[in-house]
């Protein structure tokens, strides 16, 4: 079922000439109100006059994730804080966050497009939504909760966590859809079996899923314990939240992006070069309806392919691939951001400790997993077990207060971790199979 | 009274322990005493050697980890009973012993203990007050 027949179905030619009038707003907006697009704009000799017609996009200049932070907290917003009602932030490299502010109609794209995607997924009234994405600063769990409220279903709002009540309420509040990391999705149903409930039999029958690469693999695993159809869901919180982009249930081959918010490019992420439609690289998101925060070209570094070929459930909007991986090193563990810098900082911070380090990031069941890998030097050691013990807690204690993730520190010996001339090896990550 | 230990931080893969004793076989220094404390990730092997500097070097050259701590060696008769009585008196004087591991001598009618104390000295003193006998240093690394 398609939410919004008109625009979700626009021919091509409609949704382009909406984009150009958007975008040319949106870039004359920024150009007069946040100064930071006044200046790279200017810096790339571009006025927004220039823009004449879409292709013309590639002439503005990017906007990095480092953009953000550098003018943090406000310094990107495009309205007065008196018009922005909500601020959601995601976590960063150096301790501060990532800040977004949504006006009260970025509130409102932002449910319609989340409305979309649940109906692009199979969920409407009468489905009990049972959500356990993270309320809080992490856009997850409003962004879903506002949408699944906008289609008529019944929400709860479950949160994350505390595995055993959301399957007791699952099961007793006769849950239809579950919104979550596919890895919550697979130790929910590890769990379920654990308690002898067999979570196949329950009402559920779809699974919206995101916030963490997963593979095809995986899908069908999930689908096969939960007995439901896991469908992908794309969202960054400095583009929106969740809700940029979904699978529909129709084809679950690629996932739609809201073109008439959205212009999508793909670059080559070393040269920058905007890449024809089909071939693999970096997603570049312009947004062309956001008050709050409008983002001019924004690097996602998420790797995908992109088509606009017409898709079997009749939506016209253009279609990314399940994502392949990051163009940088940003990892994502358990639906957490993690930099290896972040916990870089961490070590450097604790006396004597080796700047030295490798972080493996495997998955042990359906759970990510990290482990991180220091070296021992003379200074740090100790001929008692129990200092060394202390010394590894005290590293995973820094690591769980600053990312939130709870990790496995093992120490080495010195030297043993590869030193490179160019960029040292930080990261093992065994997951794998990420790609389709 | 004294005695130089030598501690080697051992990660948890196979082969390690070879290596080490490799190392110090191979600069012909003579292994007299040795314990080791394992966790699932690595391991301490702690040495009395004949000659620890020399020990300490080629280790440090092998790129290991070592460090060097001071115990002290305990003589205990190897009958029954006669490592409780020393347990006893460092008990009864809130001795803490980190850790503890015993050889037997290669003649004569004693047992060796080793003894890792938190306040060696004060150790030392209440060990001798209550007539135990502690080896010189000298007597352990050449037995």
């Amino acid at each position: 079922m398609i939410w919004n027949d008109d625009f979700e179905t626009l021919p091509r030619e409609a949704i382009e000439s909406l984009q150009l009038r958007r975008l040319q707003q949106t870039v004359e907006r920024v150009y007069a109100t946040v100064p930071f697009y006044r200046d790279s704009f200017d810096r790339a000799g571009v006025k927004p006059r220039d823009i004449k017609c879409l292709a013309d996009l590639k002439r503005l200049p990017f906007t990095l994730k480092k953009d953000m932070r550098e003018n943090y907290p406000y310094g990107l917003f495009a309205v007065p804080l008196e018009q922005i009602v909500r601020i959601h932030a995601s976590s960063g490299t150096t301790g501060k966050p990532t800040v977004v502010g949504y006006t009260k109609r970025d509130i409102e794209t932002w449910t319609e497009l989340m409305a979309r995607s649940f109906y692009a997924a199979g969920a409407h009234k009468g489905d009990v939504i049972h959500n356990a994405y993270g309320y809080g600063l992490f856009t997850g769990g409003l962004g879903a909760h506002y949408g699944a409220e906008r289609i008529g279903a019944s929400v709860i709002p479950m949160s994350g966590g505390n595995t055993k009540k959301q399957l007791m309420i699952m099961q007793d509040f006769g849950s239809t859809v579950l919104t979550c990391t596919p890895s919550y999705s697979l130790f929910l149903a590890e769990v379920a079996a654990e308690e002898g409930i067999d979570i196949r039999k329950l009402n559920l029958k779809v699974g919206i899923l995101g916030a963490e690469p997963w593979s095809e693999k995986m899908r069908q695993e999930i689908e096969a314990k939960l007995n439901i159809k896991a469908i992908d869901i794309y969202g960054l919180s400095e583009i929106l939240g969740p809700g940029v982009g979904i699978e529909c249930i129709e084809a679950q081959n690629g996932l739609h992006v809201w073109e008439d918010h959205f212009l999508l490019e793909i670059i080559d992420p070393d040269t920058q070069e905007v890449l024809p439609d089909g071939e693999k690289g970096e997603l570049v998101i312009t947004t062309i309806t956001k008050e709050g925060i409008p983002l001019i070209r924004y690097r996602t570094r998420d790797i995908t392919r992109l088509t606009r070929e017409p898709c079997i459930c009749g939506r016209t909007h253009a279609r990314i691939d399940r994502l392949s991986g990051r163009s940088d090193d940003m990892l994502i563990i358990r639906g957490v951001n993690v930099f290896p810098s972040q916990i870089e900082s961490v070590l450097f911070n604790i006396k004597g400790i080796e700047p030295h380090y490798q972080l493996l990031v495997d998955r042990e069941g359906t759970l990510d997993t990290l482990e991180v890998l220091v070296e021992v030097d003379e200074q740090t050691f100790s001929d008692e077990v129990r200092k060394l013990q202390q010394l590894s807690g005290l590293i995973q204690k820094q690591i769980k207060d600053l990312l939130g993730v709870t990790c496995k520190v093992r120490l080495v010996e010195p030297k043993t971790l590869a030193r490179s001339e160019g960029k040292a090896q930080r990261v093992i990550d065994k997951r794998g199979n990420i790609s389709t | 009274m004294k005695v130089e230990q030598i501690s080697i931080f051992i990660e948890n893969k196979s082969g390690r322990l070879a290596e080490v004793s490799g190392v110090l076989g191979e600069a012909n220094v003579n292994i007299r005493a040795l314990s080791l404390a394992d966790t699932s990730d690595f391991g301490i092997l702690r040495l009395i050697v004949d000659d620890s500097e020399k020990a300490l070097n080629v280790l440090r050259e092998g790129h290991f980890t070592v460090n060097k701590t001071e115990v002290i060696g305990v003589e205990v008769p190897d009958s029954p009973g006669g490592l409780s009585s020393i347990l006893k008196i460092l008990d009864n004087n809130q001795i803490n012993v980190e850790y503890m591991y015993a050889f037997v001598e290669r003649s004569g009618s004693n047992a060796v203990i080793i003894f890792r104390f938190d306040n060696i000295d004060q150790a030392i003193k209440v060990l001798l007050n209550n007539g135990v006998n502690i080896l010189d240093g000298e007597k352990i690394t050449s037995i």
